[in-house]
């Protein structure tokens, strides 16, 4: 199946893009993204401990199951206001 | 006007003011807090900050910080736009307006909102200073997490 990923602020400078389009095997998890996303770029795994996540605009957990054509972002710790 | 936004047209006060106290002549007391972009940032002289927000889910956050300020003073509405893209010294990057019957509980939904915008609003802070650039990073936001909505509000309540 395929999944849209979301990288905000320093994990999107880091991706190189803010937007990226994955396949994935199924079932998946929001972790199983992830997974894959750092086999591929290394660099983003300092974010795994404080980072947060959504599917679909909405907050997640890393457990959470990701279906086809969900949109799972990945935010580093937020600094608005 | 909505009375949650996140844009990167210039903020407006009064007119946020104007949108949220027109519901109601019941209110005694209206509380406004605007946050600016400032010079200085952890010794650094900063030359400007571009905001980048995750539009849907801060537009979310927002109202899930709305209905929490109004379980706790449900006397209280409340109107907070939050700007994106770049901003200058001395521009506003957020406005938060509390309308109420009583003061006490203006101030106190007005503060707690900034407290919570910091802590689960997926808004990020990219700062230019002189001789480099730099992402801000604040907490970890986790909406469900007790600990630091009960900080938000005993700040509230000081």
């Amino acid at each position: 199946m395929r999944v849209t990923v979301r990288l905000f602020a320093r994990l999107r400078d880091l991706a190189g893009s803010g937007e990226l389009v994955r396949d994935v095997a199924t079932p998946a998890t929001v972790e199983t993204v992830w997974r894959s996303l750092v086999a591929e770029m290394p660099d983003l795994h300092v974010y795994e401990r404080t980072m947060s996540v959504a599917v679909n605009a909405d907050y997640a957990k890393m457990s959470a199951k990701v279906n086809d054509g969900d949109e799972v972002a990945f935010l580093p710790p937020v600094s608005g206001g | 006007m909505s009375p949650v936004a996140v844009t990167s047209d210039p903020l407006d006060l009064q007119a946020l003011i104007e949108e949220i106290s027109r519901a109601s002549t019941a209110d005694g007391a209206i509380t406004s807090f605007v946050g600016l972009v400032r010079e200085q940032n952890q010794g650094r002289r900063v030359s400007f900050l571009e905001y980048e927000a995750y539009e849907p889910l801060a537009i979310r956050a927002l109202q899930l910080i709305i209905d929490e300020a109004r379980d706790t003073w449900s006397d209280t509405r409340i109107g907070v736009h939050h700007r994106t893209g770049r901003l200058e010294l001395g521009e506003a990057s957020i406005i938060i307006v509390a309308t109420s019957p009583h003061r006490a509980h203006a101030f106190a939904a007005c503060r707690y909102t900034i407290e919570r915008v910091k802590q689960i609003v997926p808004i990020w802070k990219h700062e230019h200073f002189e001789g480099g650039d730099v992402w801000l990073e604040g907490a970890t936001a986790d909406p469900a997490d007790e600990a630091a909505r009960e900080t938000a509000r005993r700040i509230a309540c000081a």
